[in-house]
């Protein structure tokens, strides 16, 4: 469904942050992309929704291709038409605006019949946004304001879906509700789930496939439950470490960092 | 006390024409981040537009306002589309200086083509004012206030209740998260300078008809500082309420001071009653106070 051939996006004409990725989503699958901070997780995924334009970001080679079409060069209105919705990192709900303007707002590329009826089904899925359909955005906690965020997305009825960090600032059991609710939306609605996380072991635990990035590549990769199981995954994003943490060990974790990179 | 209340009353009429033309400025500002110093250029050439139908053209006054209208709408979009577009992602001391010049550009134009004179409206509302008890209201004052009142509301519900409207807010709110779902910012931009454009020729043309239209005219521009400083400048409310007080509280200076120190209060009174709003809440009186997160 959407393939990532060997992209180099660069910031401000100097900073090379991917350097020759490469990935697929298949249709109908949850895929996961890992990695630790400024591995370039985020521009990944900007650079798949167009966003990468206002923060002076430009794709510089390879290309990006979203079921036969290629869509490295439209821009971000035309993308969201073409079926893919990005929930960006930190929720970013209109804060001075309140739960239901929120979710016109994501609808803004639908018809308006098919907004009433989108507003309906998100509110099925998020009982809590509709208790809570007047109030303004900013003044409601964390883990509404995923959902509303989430929510959001659902109102353009995408094809699929770029989340960015779903879990950040959540507790443990929000992460878990959010997590369920980003499987559901998987099964129920076939929606195509593209997922960065820093959040490795429930992100490999609902995904199918995963990408471990480092340094702007993709350093490894495989279904999700062999990563899960893999000794170097378990030792650097899991953090089980198998023996006691000496000096020693710090020294064979650069080493074998090296040579994953 | 009858004095008092006509000066009130003026006050009203005036404060309603500034809550438009700061509407206007306010909904530049909240959706694009500009600060635009050639509002009362806007306000300028709607009214001479608008004048020129009716003297010109004889064409009958509500229509001619329609017409304004629309043309103002387009006007506001090619501003935006001609000279703002390409101004995106610049410094924004650049926009500000562009809008600067934008208006001059204006003011000149103007004084071109319909000269420096001071010109006014055809009798178009009876001389005959309205009593109500004591006080004594005229017939323009009157339309004045329930065209703004009717604009007014209008906007409210546009942006309150159409996609578009909403989505302008928006875009006002988070400029990025916007683009994220398909808005058109750039689009929202343009309508942003199509509404201000319009919103302020409404005020032209009212205050036309109430004092006769000059180029100094574009000085209602600055006068909206003071009532977007007060309202604090990013609030749509705090416009309208900033343009009342700013209105009434001139007109008081205008009617106690004035005769006392011989004239001029009634101009500069705004002016020191915004900075003293500053020194004390510099955000005004809605504004938004900007947290950062470290």
């Amino acid at each position: 469904m959407l393939q990532i051939n060997n992209i180099e996006v660069v910031y401000n004409d100097v900073i090379l942050v991917l350097k020759g990725l490469s990935l697929e989503v298949k249709k109908g699958s949850i895929v996961c992309l890992l990695g630790s901070n400024g591995a370039g997780k985020t521009t990944t995924l900007k650079a798949v929704s167009g966003l990468l334009r206002p923060d002076n970001g430009e794709i510089t080679d390879g290309d990006i291709i979203f079921e036969g079409t290629k869509i490295d060069k439209k821009d971000a209105a035309e993308i969201v038409k073409m079926g893919i919705f990005q929930v960006m990192e930190g929720r970013r709900v209109f804060k001075d605006l309140t739960v239901e303007e929120n979710l016109i707002a994501g609808g803004y590329t639908s018809s308006k019949s098919d907004i009433n009826l989108n507003i309906d089904k998100v509110y099925s899925y998020f009982p809590r946004l509709k208790e809570r359909r007047n109030q303004l955005a900013g003044y409601m906690s964390g883990g509404e304001q995923q959902m509303l965020a989430i929510g959001r997305a659902l109102m353009a009825k995408p094809k699929m879906i770029l989340m960015d960090e779903p879990s950040l600032g959540l507790s443990p059991l929000l992460v878990k509700e959010i997590f369920n609710i980003i499987k559901k939306l998987n099964k129920e609605e076939n929606t195509t789930i593209l997922l960065v996380e820093q959040n490795a072991n429930m992100a490999l635990s609902v995904s199918d496939y995963g990408y471990i990035m480092e340094n702007g590549r993709v350093v490894m990769e495989g279904e999700s439950k062999e990563l899960i199981e893999n000794e170097d995954v378990k030792e650097f994003y899991l953090g089980m470490a198998s023996e006691n943490k000496s000096f020693r060990n710090v020294k064979h974790y650069r080493r074998r960092k090296r040579w994953l990179s | 006390m009858e004095f008092f209340i006509q000066i009130l009353v003026a006050g009203v009429v005036i404060g309603s024409i500034y809550a438009i033309v700061a509407l206007g400025f306010t909904l530049i500002y909240k959706s694009t981040g500009v600060v635009n110093f050639a509002q009362g250029e806007l306000l300028l050439v709607g009214a001479y537009i608008c004048l020129q139908l009716t003297v010109e053209y004889k064409l009958n006054f509500v229509i001619s306002f329609f017409v304004t209208l629309l043309f103002m709408f387009i006007f506001g979009f090619l501003v935006e589309k001609i000279f703002l577009r390409k101004m995106i992602g610049e410094p924004i001391i650049s926009i500000i200086m562009l809008t600067i010049g934008l208006s001059s550009v204006f003011k000149s134009l103007v004084q071109l083509i319909w000269g420096t004179d001071t010109k006014t409206f055809p009798q178009i509302f009876s001389e005959e004012p309205v009593e109500i008890g004591n006080i004594t209201i005229s017939y323009v004052y009157i339309f004045s206030i329930i065209s703004v009142a009717v604009f007014l509301i209008i906007f409210s519900v546009f942006f309150k209740k159409t996609k578009v409207g909403i989505a302008m807010r928006a875009v006002a709110s988070d400029q990025q998260a916007a683009l994220s779902m398909g808005i058109d910012v750039k689009r929202i931009f343009a309508l942003s300078w199509a509404i201000a454009a319009v919103v302020s020729s409404v005020g032209g043309i009212l205050i036309g008809n109430i004092n006769g239209i000059n180029t100094s005219l574009s000085q209602f521009g600055l006068k909206v500082f003071p009532v977007v400083i007060l309202g604090g400048l990013d609030s749509i409310l705090g416009a309208i309420v900033g343009g009342l007080i700013i209105g009434i509280l001139e007109n008081i200076a205008g009617g106690y001071i004035d005769p006392i120190i011989g004239g001029g209060a009634k101009d500069v009174f705004p002016f020191i009653f915004m900075i003293v709003i500053l020194m004390i809440k510099p955000y005004g009186l809605f504004g938004t106070v900007e947290v950062e997160k470290v």
